[in-house]
């Protein structure tokens, strides 16, 4: 039973694709920096997924082998359409930067000292960061809905800043957490 | 055969750099060093380009190395060899998480998992930060008043899409910086 994705609409193949090439073209940096184009398209433009999939998709995506804008388009494709899906979402992902390294490669070092080029990576740099700041906190409203999560949120910020944890210990630390606290919980005799 | 040593290559990186782009360096200095493909100076070009063109920063890495190694069919080995395993894991992954996600255990781990995500983009955001505002030569000041002005305009305009956001800031770069 999968009432919920019964009710999503069913994207065909190509939408899913053309999405994903925007994302692709899109993404300036590493993976996380997808998430604002990852929203606008697929939880804004389609609904093919809600805010809360994608941060697990995201944790799934930090702790799993791969590059993890790869990891997540394979996910939202599969959650849409299936095995076919999670492979065309990945496709398009991967299909700008292909095409673009392939087609400029010769003249890509070139650039790459160019001032203008320079100049304007700054600024675009600048936006990505508002645009990240922007992301962050419409997801940290959804997600820290109380004082334990809000810490958890902290200590997980905290222990990469100061101690340099990698990521794959502090999805590995948030679900023990929470197996702890569901252990806890069914000991109580609570419902959650 | 130089496609399937690629494809091979990269499917290990693929396989075993856990924590996306930046975690994908380690494995291709090892992978000049034992294969002479490319030297560790040509690598540190690999890497500025990558970075500064748009797309997931490994999946530019396959490529470029790729490419710069054996041509077009070479920039379609690595690129495949890094993607198939985790394609293959996510998709089995992702099975079991759809057919679970509605169980109390599965629900109450991820409600504590999410706030812990939010962590880690949180740092991600930092480190973007860091080097936009502080590791800068240029002005400091003037960015953070761009910043400040796009996320407040963004707050208030919320259906542009971030391809306008990007546009205007090569622009304020371009002019400003």
């Amino acid at each position: 039973m999968n009432d919920l994705a019964d009710l999503q609409p069913k994207p065909t193949l190509w939408e899913l694709f053309t999405a994903f090439v925007r994302i692709g073209v899109l993404t300036f940096g590493g993976g996380v920096a997808m998430l604002p184009m990852l929203e606008k398209e697929c939880i804004e433009k389609h609904q093919w997924a809600t805010e809360d999939e994608m941060m697990d998709y995201f944790a799934v995506g930090q702790c799993t082998p791969g590059v993890i804008a790869v990891n997540t388009a394979t996910f939202i494709g599969y959650k849409t359409r299936g095995t076919v899906g999670g492979i065309v979402a990945t496709l398009g992902v991967v299909f700008p930067s292909f095409a673009i390294i392939v087609a400029m490669a010769s003249v890509l070092k070139m650039f790459q000292d160019n001032v203008y080029v320079m100049k304007a990576f700054s600024g675009i740099r600048v936006a990505v960061c508002a645009l990240m700041l922007s992301a962050v906190l419409r997801l940290a409203k959804k997600a820290v809905t109380n004082i334990p999560t809000a810490v958890v949120a902290v200590v997980s910020f905290a222990l990469q800043v100061f101690l340099g944890v990698s990521p794959v210990y502090i999805v590995i630390g948030g679900i023990a957490i929470g197996l702890a606290v569901f252990a806890c919980g069914k000991g109580k005799g609570e419902a959650q | 055969m130089i496609y399937l040593g690629l494809f091979w290559e990269f499917f290990k990186v693929g396989l075993f750099a856990v924590g996306g782009g930046m975690a994908t360096i380690p494995f291709l200095m090892d992978m000049s060093v034992r294969t002479g493909w490319f030297t560790t100076s040509e690598l540190a070009d690999m890497i500025a380009v990558s970075e500064s063109t748009p797309g997931p920063m490994g999946v530019n890495m396959a490529t470029y190395v790729g490419y710069e190694t054996a041509g077009i069919l070479g920039a379609l080995s690595s690129t495949i060899g890094l993607i198939a395993p985790s394609v293959v894991i996510i998709l089995v992954i992702a099975r079991l998480l759809l057919k679970f996600h509605e169980n109390p255990l599965v629900k109450t781990t991820f409600s504590y998992l999410r706030p812990a995500v939010i962590g880690l983009i949180s740092y991600a955001l930092y480190e973007v930060a860091r080097l936009t505002f502080i590791d800068t030569d240029g002005p400091m000041a003037l960015p953070c008043i761009a910043c400040i002005l796009m996320l407040a305009a963004m707050h208030k305009f919320k259906n542009i899409h971030p391809v306008v956001w990007i546009g205007l800031g090569a622009v304020f770069g371009l002019v400003f910086l």
